[in-house]
């Protein structure tokens, strides 16, 4: 904003991104949900900055009642070319699913 | 049972089932009598309303205008949503003003209608920022004093002002917090951030004493229980700056109060020059084009 400001940003190697703060992956439990559920991510410099920033963005609209924020470095995933040996086996296991079961009306959340 | 029944199974009473979170918005003047109590002078309440409410509309200008100036993108919807939430506390007191004497103003007439010497807003919302740091001092201090004085002003004898106060306490609550991490991080960060957030506190000092200066219009208000004795405030408000710098290690600056004309400043329609600016900005579409609407 200021003139000392813009010059120091000249200093910094022009592939590095403006922003040099972190990026956070942002999940939310809404007030009907049982889980937290992944909504997006944000830049913030530390984690507690992270939780507001995600507070600002992702519940203006009286979405959550809970938010966890994690560095995306952070997360391992697991990589899409590894697809088909994590999951294509799963694909004909009928048998793992519960479906020969009557589930009773009193267990919710399966 | 599918994984959508599941979710149905815990779902509050909530007819907006087709939003995807639900709404459960409130409406704060639910219920609330909005008569003017006997025994309150009309006028008196709708004046103190206007020091209320031009404070929120004024302060809401000032932090609209960081709006695509911001350093983050991140940090301009959090400025966005503390000047909705102050335009929303002003929306309801302006209205309270035009119940309140009688005059049926609404609150568009007050915000877009009045001249610079009707505005009643203390001094310390009304000046530029100079810069980020500037802004979050200035922040912090009203959010601070703002807080202090909503959360008194919830036990008023007028029930709107009270229910106005009570949610503008959870709203004020986030504002001086996130005022009060982005000064400890300037203060306590690099020399650069500091040197800035010195700055920021002497430009800032001077507008404080006046928060705590108690109008005639506010004395008798203070007897009829419905206003706050902004002298109430000031150990509060002393005691939170103080923490927050103790964390930022930084010192209050000493500094006089910036003089008044006459001995008269915010609170009696006496304001600074950068008034004049902010309310030829504030009012431009609505003097130009009275009474339109789309």
């Amino acid at each position: 904003m200021t003139s000392q400001q813009s010059e120091r940003n000249v200093v910094a190697p022009a592939t590095q991104p403006r922003s040099a703060w972190p990026l956070f992956e942002v999940f939310l439990r809404s007030k009907r949900g049982l889980n937290h559920v992944h909504v997006g991510s944000l830049h913030a410099a530390d984690p507690e900055m992270a939780l507001r920033h995600a507070r600002d963005l992702y519940t203006r609209r009286n979405e959550g009642v809970s938010i966890w924020v994690v560095r995306a470095a952070d997360i391992t995933a697991s990589s899409p070319d590894e697809k088909d040996p994590f999951f294509a086996p799963a694909g004909d296991k009928v048998y793992r699913h519960p479906t020969f079961y009557q589930i009773p009306d009193s267990v919710p959340h399966m | 049972m599918g994984f959508d029944t599941a979710y149905e199974a815990i779902t509050e009473e909530n007819d907006a089932s087709r939003w995807a979170y639900g709404t459960g918005f409130a409406d704060p003047m639910a219920g609330v009598d909005t008569s003017v109590p006997a025994g309150i002078d009309g006028a008196d309440l709708a004046a103190y309303c206007l020091m209320l409410g031009d404070d929120a509309l004024v302060m809401s200008h000032r932090l609209q205008q960081w709006l695509a100036r911001a350093p983050e993108l991140e940090e301009e919807t959090a400025l966005a949503n503390i000047a909705l939430d102050l335009l929303g506390q002003a929306r309801l007191l302006l209205s309270r003003a035009g119940a309140a004497d009688g005059t049926g103003r609404t609150e568009d007439d007050y915000a877009f209608l009045r001249g610079e010497r009707e505005f009643r807003n203390v001094r310390l919302a009304e000046v530029a920022d100079a810069d980020f740091a500037g802004l979050i001092a200035r922040l912090l201090v009203f959010s601070t004093w703002r807080l202090a004085l909503l959360a008194r002003l919830a036990r008023s004898a007028d029930p709107v002002l009270a229910a106005v106060a009570a949610r503008g306490v959870k709203e004020l609550t986030y504002h001086r917090d996130y005022a009060a991490q982005w000064l400890i991080m300037l203060g306590d960060g690099t020399d650069y951030s500091r040197e800035r957030a010195v700055a920021a506190l002497s430009a800032v000092a001077p507008l404080v004493p006046e928060l705590f200066e108690r109008t005639a219009v506010e004395g008798r208000l203070v007897a009829a229980r419905v206003a706050v004795d902004p002298a109430q405030l000031r150990d509060e408000v002393a005691a939170v700056i103080a923490r927050v710098l103790t964390e930022a290690t930084l010192d209050w600056p000493a500094a006089e109060g910036l003089a008044g004309v006459s001995g008269q400043s915010g609170g009696d329609g006496v304001h600074t020059e950068a008034m004049g600016f902010l309310l030829a900005e504030l009012q431009s579409v609505a003097r130009a084009t009275p009474g339109a609407t789309w």
